[in-house]
């Protein structure tokens, strides 16, 4: 079997004292992909947010380790240089920092944190281009603000852009296919399958069996009321699709 | 005690000092202001208009006066870093108040181009300093009448009618004393019919250790169809005070650009008083202040449309840390004689600190119709999700904070038209949010830090 890469145990979590995620068990392996569906309000994004670190969340219970290091410990760009990326649902914009300024902030960070001397511009503009490509990613979008005016659809394909260039271990992939006509989402899967190897792992958060089609999932969980309910192969999401979710409610 | 009677029996005292080395058309004044002074106290904290800073305070200080001339040595290449790449400028300094006789911007100086020391040309060009000097100031000002009482020297810039100046004139103030120290610090800036300059002036102080008040009075005048840009970057050390009156008189179809960069100081005031007194002049005035411990920086701005068709741009921003303190008060008179005006005010500002302190006070008076005008003031935070959002992309968060409290003075620097300064002042900046964390930097933090300057001269 191959190595525990995300192992969740029991995690509680909630925000201004309301909790979310009651409880919730997940691991993931090298290599695997797994998509967590649910109705709205279910808890999926908050749990991506918890992972990543965000400070307007409170663990109340629970450990979550990446690579066998405690997560929960490390602040977000610490998990960040150990390897998680969350792609977010709503990426913000940043007016006035530029997407270069940015990248080349992120990557020098990363390469900080593991004793490394900062790229040359040279290798970085080569990096970009090099990455850019598998997105399809317009060069005049990385001259830009971050985010600040990109479509629906740029902003995400700006997302696995960044995960191209961070190259991480673990990648949360929150909602990527809200606001993607079909092409997007065609091209948007189709980075995420190329940056896929059996060192690296994704978790595809859902409502729709769609995006499914395009990024072929190893395990299906479902997320309901800050507790995964049910756990299944790739048969579940179809299964999902035709009788909704009322039939796991109970 | 009026804080205004120890500069007053230094006058008295010493009144035959002063003139003597001074000259007469600066002279020709004195007794004015005297006469305004005698009946005159300072603002103090609780004044409308000086809610958070004391005039009365800042000058009540023990502060030296350099009234025999004596020449402080200043080292100019130590504490002047203002070379800017990628800029090439006519250089001149002033040196406390003293204006430093520079054989190279003399030589240098185009044809219809005056940038001198105001006491020379007090004495050789009396026709235009007669006209100029105090006409756009206002005497019953107290502070404007304690410096037209002291004022000895200063500088004058004159550009000739229809001159057009190619390189951007640079004035560097610095302040350089044993004792603490008063320079009762006076430009005249006069843009005739026609002509078009960019100046550029950068306050520095040599030491981190002596008291200073820049007591300064700048009258601009720009005539008809002139345009003049001008920038003033402020980079002074903890203990400088500087209470700065700023008078720009407007004439038909002048285009006046002003920019006003605050980058370090102690306690700062800056009164702009602006007069659109020309049918279709247009007016800009655009800065950013970044202050840090417990620095406090206060502008205050009255900008009068008193011609039809005339427009004006405010836009001014303020990123407090610590305990600093920031002040914004800015009013936009639109009198009768002036509809179809254009006004437009911004004031927004980031406390970094729950310890930081903003007061902002934005104003509209319009006493005609047919007018548009608007003013807006916004005070938070730094936006969290974005922070949130760098972090997750491995950005610490300390970079991912001066990342984005520099990209909230982009579009400041945006606005300046001067070739260079742009990316000077990007780079300024980012030095001046990351100054606070560079090793060996404890004092003062000054954005410039070891950074290697090559004079110009």
């Amino acid at each position: 079997m191959k190595d525990i890469l995300l192992q969740v145990s029991n995690l509680h979590a909630g925000i201004e004292g309301k909790e979310i995620l009651k409880g919730i068990d997940l691991t993931v392996r090298e290599g695997e992909v797994h998509a967590i569906m649910g109705p709205n309000g279910s808890g999926k994004s908050t749990l991506s947010e918890v992972l990543a670190g965000n400070p307007a969340f409170t663990v109340t219970e629970g450990t979550a380790t990446l690579g066998g290091r405690d997560l929960l410990a490390l602040s977000p760009e610490d998990r960040s240089h150990e390897g998680l990326f969350l792609s977010f649902q709503y990426p913000v914009e940043i007016p006035g920092v530029s997407m270069v300024n940015f990248m080349r902030a992120a990557l020098n960070a990363k390469r900080k944190y593991f004793g490394e001397e900062p790229m040359s511009a040279t290798d970085f503009l080569k990096l970009m281009r090099q990455k850019r490509a598998i997105v399809e990613l317009d060069n005049k979008l990385a001259s830009r603000s971050v985010n600040e005016g990109f479509s629906g659809g740029e902003k995400k394909r700006n997302e696995i852009f960044q995960m191209a260039v961070l190259e991480p271990r673990l990648s949360i992939l929150d909602e990527t296919d809200s606001g993607l006509d079909i092409d997007a989402l065609r091209i948007v899967s189709g980075g995420v399958n190329k940056l896929r190897t059996d060192r690296n792992a994704t978790i595809v958060i859902t409502h729709y069996q769609r995006l499914l089609d395009y990024i072929k999932p190893d395990f299906v969980h479902v997320l309901y009321k800050g507790r995964i309910v049910r756990t299944g192969g790739p048969e579940l999401a179809l299964e999902l699709e035709e009788r909704g979710y009322d039939w796991l409610k109970d | 005690m009026n804080s205004l009677q120890q500069y007053l029996d230094i006058y008295t005292g010493e009144r035959d000092l002063i003139d003597a080395h001074s000259a007469p058309l600066l002279n020709r004044l004195r007794p004015e202001a005297y006469e305004v002074l005698s009946s005159a106290t300072l603002p103090a904290h609780g004044d409308e208009n000086y809610v958070h800073t004391s005039p009365a305070d800042i000058y009540a200080f023990d502060y030296g006066l350099n009234l025999s001339r004596l020449a402080f040595p200043a080292d100019t290449a130590r504490t002047f870093r203002c070379g800017v790449p990628n800029m090439s400028t006519l250089l001149g300094v002033v040196v406390n108040d003293t204006f430093a006789p520079s054989r190279t911007l003399r030589d240098n100086c185009p044809q219809g181009v005056s940038f001198l020391s105001l006491r020379r040309a007090a004495i050789e060009m009396p026709q235009l300093v007669e006209r100029a000097y105090g006409s756009a100031a206002d005497l019953s000002d107290p502070a404007t009448a304690l410096n037209t009482l002291l004022c000895q020297d200063g500088v004058l810039i004159h550009i000739a009618e229809g001159v057009r100046l190619e390189k951007p004139l640079q004035l560097v103030n610095i302040f350089s004393a044993p004792t603490s120290l008063l320079a009762p610090r006076r430009v005249l800036i006069v843009a005739e019919r026609g002509s078009s300059a960019e100046i550029l002036i950068c306050d520095h102080t040599q030491d981190n250790s002596t008291h200073y008040l820049d007591a300064n009075v700048t009258e601009i005048i720009v005539a008809e169809d002139a345009r003049l840009d001008v920038c003033h970057i402020e980079e002074s050390s903890a203990l400088t005070a500087r209470h700065a009156n700023i008078y720009v008189r407007q004439a038909e179809r002048s285009d006046f650009h002003f920019t006003e960069a605050t980058l370090t100081c102690g306690t700062t005031r800056n009164n702009f008083s602006i007069d659109l007194s020309g049918a279709e002049a247009s007016a800009q005035l655009a800065s950013m202040a970044i202050a840090s411990g417990r620095q406090t920086v206060d502008n205050n701005i009255v900008l009068r449309h008193l011609a039809p068709h005339t427009s004006s741009r405010q836009h001014f921003k303020y990123v407090l840390d610590d305990e600093a303190r920031g002040t914004f008060s800015g009013r936009i008179l639109v009198s009768a004689k002036a509809p179809y005006t254009d006004a437009f005010q911004t004031n927004r500002n980031i406390l970094a600190s729950s310890t930081a302190r903003m007061h902002t006070k934005p104003q509209l008076e319009i006493y005609t119709d047919d007018v548009k005008c608007s003013h807006g003031a916004t005070t938070g935070q730094l936006d969290s999700e974005a922070l949130f959002y760098m972090q997750t992309r491995g950005i610490p968060e300390a970079e991912a904070r001066h990342m984005l409290m520099q990209a909230f003075m982009a579009d400041v620097i945006d606005t300046v038209r001067i070739e260079g300064l742009r990316d000077r002042l990007r780079h300024l900046v980012e030095r001046r949010f990351t100054a606070r964390h560079a090793s060996g930097c404890t004092e003062g933090c000054m954005p410039n830090c070891n950074e290697h300057f090559t004079p110009q001269q």
